[in-house]
């Protein structure tokens, strides 16, 4: 039996296409995009098709997306560039208590260099109301950074009220997306929603790891962390990783269209809550979640035993987020669950690869993990 | 929810018996922008242009879309409702909902077309406003200065709630105002001067001066760049490229310094005079701006205008380069035209050009080319490619 992924929210699987052009990038189109020659053009060349790609995608220009080495270094390319750049117009920032670690601990640290940091609570579902952002956006915050889709529940952030709120507080502030989970999956466009940074990353929609962008809105401008040799317009300097961005590109262009693969996904995420509510466990997950991902607590075993069960049957899930191995998960802390339930949660997350023929094996493997472990306690 | 984009029309309103032919172009050209997108039924009814979104195709792109199309004054996200009261009622509250958190106060305006519709429109104003009041207790009316109005429009096809509207492209349908050849360089201005032309329906093709190996191909793909993203309001458009080396060459060997650019100038006039008629254009455009460098001088434009028969039109002519720079920064061509590359006009340029050429020196200087034997070479070497919108 092959195996069976259900860890698509912490990397995926590089899909053919990305990988043939990496390779390709790498030994024949292999000049530096800089160079003035031929070689050094077709290299900028590939390099402008993947941006082109990224930001078609995105409804965005070229020159609005900057490449990355990824999801973290564009959060904090984000993050500490807005800071350092309105630091004299305001001192607050708000963000949610249910961020990926590379905001959330970014924030931590604009705390520490003196920022008025404001962590929005999830109710028990994940799920933040925007009148806590009407409240919270105040005339002097200078950035407002929120996910769109929570990486560990799947839950939809109100990120349509940020905007409005930063205008009615008349707040000089910048906002940022964390579109690390909804790139590829949601069809969101940064310029007709309101937002001036938004973070992507390669490597969860089935391209290599190392590589990401943020999209950065024209007319914005944010302090650089990083100083070189003026590529990627001075913001992110450093010869470029052609070959990785060539096969962001390549991942970009094989996604489906989202709305078909998005219904597809319900579809998935709905039966496979059908087949897992046979086993009475407790969804994590609200209802409204971003089917991608299924989060839930079940059998009153700790989330690694489960997962290592399962794991040797070659079906791979996670507990909570892949980034916070062992220690309990933030998000489903701050939803206020209670501790039996944290550490006993597992995330699925699906990709256009699975099928329901895999949900079916992994929930008899569940079932048995849970008879075999149950039987052990 | 149901959303549509609803469209009212520019100045084509004000016209005549003609009006029929701009609606019509309009449509045309709203269809043919958003048909790459999918599925959108697009209908004009009671002044207005209806999109309606099918299989949920994205209506944020096709309300990028519609901000570009030239005859459009302004558009509406709206949502589709129900002709019944509590249907309208409970729609604005949702639909809205961010706006009306967002606002302090807020008013409430109704059209009622449908005259069917048992409530008037300063009812159906009162109800509305009662309902978001109750729902949304930090709310204010203000009749006059509110944050918020709260559109409320009961047509035929529907009721429809909307917001703050957005302002649209202005101008005229493109393609109702004939055709012209742009000459384009690479620079800040030649983009606007082509945008400004078919703001006002004018249909464009690009003239190209092309220089290798003294330019290279990436000068050559950023005008490419530029004139798809002025398509993205004009339409599509054929780019000629002209092989322009062997002119210069000739000029620089055979013709004194200080006319060198304006000699060139000439050529150019007389080389995209030929594309132009040849592609059945009335007229050519260039983004001259008077004073702005020696060869736009008063006395350089008369020499250059002396080249050729066909109006030239010079939409810049009195502007200043701010001016033109905050176009290009709106219509997103200003980070592409800065990109440092060499192009024709910016190689062999004279140390000391001539601000106050006299025409019958600048006639003296070309009897020293073959002109006819040159332009000739021009269009046997010419390029075409065909651009499209950037998006």
């Amino acid at each position: 039996m092959g195996e069976i992924y259900f860890d698509n929210s912490s990397t995926t699987k590089v899909c053919r296409e990305a990988a043939e052009k990496v390779m390709e990038t790498m030994t024949q189109n292999y000049g530096n995009p800089s160079s003035l020659h031929a070689l050094g053009f077709a290299a900028e060349r590939e390099q402008n098709d993947a941006r082109a790609a990224v930001a078609g995608v995105l409804g965005a220009r070229p020159e609005e997306i900057t490449f990355t080495s990824g999801g973290t270094e564009s959060n904090n390319l984000a993050l500490f560039g807005a800071a350092g750049a309105r630091r004299r117009r305001g001192s607050r920032v708000v963000t949610t208590m249910i961020e990926h670690p590379s905001v959330l601990n970014a924030a931590k640290q604009l705390e520490r260099e003196g920022f008025d940091v404001v962590f929005l609570k999830p109710d028990q579902w994940g799920n933040i109301g925007p009148e806590q952002v009407f409240e919270a956006v105040t005339p002097d915050t200078i950035l407002v950074s929120m996910m769109c889709v929570n990486n560990e529940v799947g839950s939809l952030l109100p990120i349509d009220a940020v905007p409005k709120a930063i205008a009615a507080a008349n707040a000089p502030a910048l906002f940022h997306v964390d579109a690390v989970q909804s790139f590829g999956k949601l069809p969101l466009r940064p310029g007709t929603a309101g937002i001036d940074l938004m973070s992507v990353s390669a490597h969860k929609i089935h391209g290599p790891k190392g590589t990401g962008a943020l999209y950065m809105k024209k007319g914005v401008h944010i302090a650089p962390r990083v100083f070189g040799g003026g590529q990627e317009r001075n913001l992110r300097p450093g010869t470029e990783a052609t070959p990785l961005i060539a096969g962001f590109g390549a991942a970009v262009k094989a996604l489906p269209e989202p709305r078909a693969q998005l219904d597809a996904m319900r579809e998935l995420n709905r039966y496979c809550r059908a087949r897992l509510a046979e086993l009475n466990v407790a969804f994590n997950s609200p209802e409204n979640a971003l089917p991608y991902i299924l989060n839930f607590s079940g059998g009153g075993i700790r989330s690694e035993t489960m997962l290592h069960g399962l794991s040797a049957k070659n079906i791979y899930v996670s507990s909570g987020s892949a980034c916070s191995k062992g220690s309990p998960s933030h998000v489903l802390t701050a939803m206020g669950l209670d501790r039996g339930r944290v550490d006993s949660s597992l995330r699925l997350s699906f990709s256009r690869f699975n099928t329901k023929e895999e949900v079916d094996i992994f929930i008899e493997a569940l079932k048995r993990c849970f008879s075999e472990l149950a039987k052990r306690a | 929810m149901d959303e549509v984009i609803l469209i009212k029309l520019g100045e084509m309103v004000l016209k005549g018996l003609n009006r029929g032919s701009f609606e019509a172009a309009l449509l045309k050209n709203i269809r043919r922008r958003l048909l790459p997108l999918g599925g959108f039924e697009v209908k004009s009814a009671q002044s207005t242009v209806y999109v309606i979104p099918r299989g949920g195709a994205d209506l944020d792109a096709a309300e990028e879309r519609i901000a570009k199309i030239f005859g459009i004054i302004a558009f509406s996200r709206a949502c589709a409702v129900e002709k019944k009261m509590p249907a309208i009622l409970e729609a604005a509250g949702e639909y809205l909902k961010n706006d009306l958190l967002a606002a302090k106060t807020f008013k409430v305006e109704s059209k009622r077309s449908d005259k069917i519709f048992p409530l008037q429109s300063p009812q159906i104003s009162a109800q509305m406003g009662e309902y978001l009041l109750e729902k949304y207790p930090h709310l204010r009316v203000d009749v006059h200065h509110p944050d918020l109005v709260v559109r409320v429009e009961i047509r035929d096809f529907g009721a429809y709630v909307h917001g703050q509207p957005l302002r649209g492209a202005g101008g005229i349908p493109a393609g109702t105002g004939g055709k012209a050849a742009v000459l384009i360089s690479g620079g800040i201005d030649s983009p606007v001067a082509a945008w400004m032309m078919a703001k006002r329906g004018i249909e464009l093709t690009a003239v190209h001066f092309a220089s290798p190996p003294y330019t290279s191909e990436r000068a050559e793909q950023k005008v490419v760049d530029l004139l798809s993203r002025v398509s993205e309001y004009s339409g599509r458009m054929t780019m000629f490229t002209v092989p322009f080396a062997h002119v210069q060459e000739a000029i620089m060997q055979h013709c004194p310094e200080e006319l060198f650019t304006l000699i060139m100038r000439s050529f150019m006039m007389r080389v995209s005079e030929k594309i132009a008629e040849q592609e059945g254009c009335a007229a050519m455009i260039t983004g001259e701006s008077l004073g702005q460098v020696a060869s736009q001088t008063l006395p350089a434009l008369v020499c250059t205008d002396a080249a050729a028969n066909l109006p030239v039109l010079r939409p810049l002519i009195g502007m200043d380069k701010l001016e033109i720079i905050n176009i290009s920064r709106k219509i997103d061509t200003f980070d592409i035209s800065i990109e440092p590359y060499e192009d024709c006009c910016t190689v062999f340029t004279p140390k000391h050009p001539r601000t106050r050429p006299v025409l019958a020196d600048l006639l003296e200087a070309e009897r020293a080319l073959d002109c006819a034997a040159l332009t000739e070479e021009c269009l046997n070497g010419l390029k075409l490619t065909k651009i499209y919108p950037a998006r």
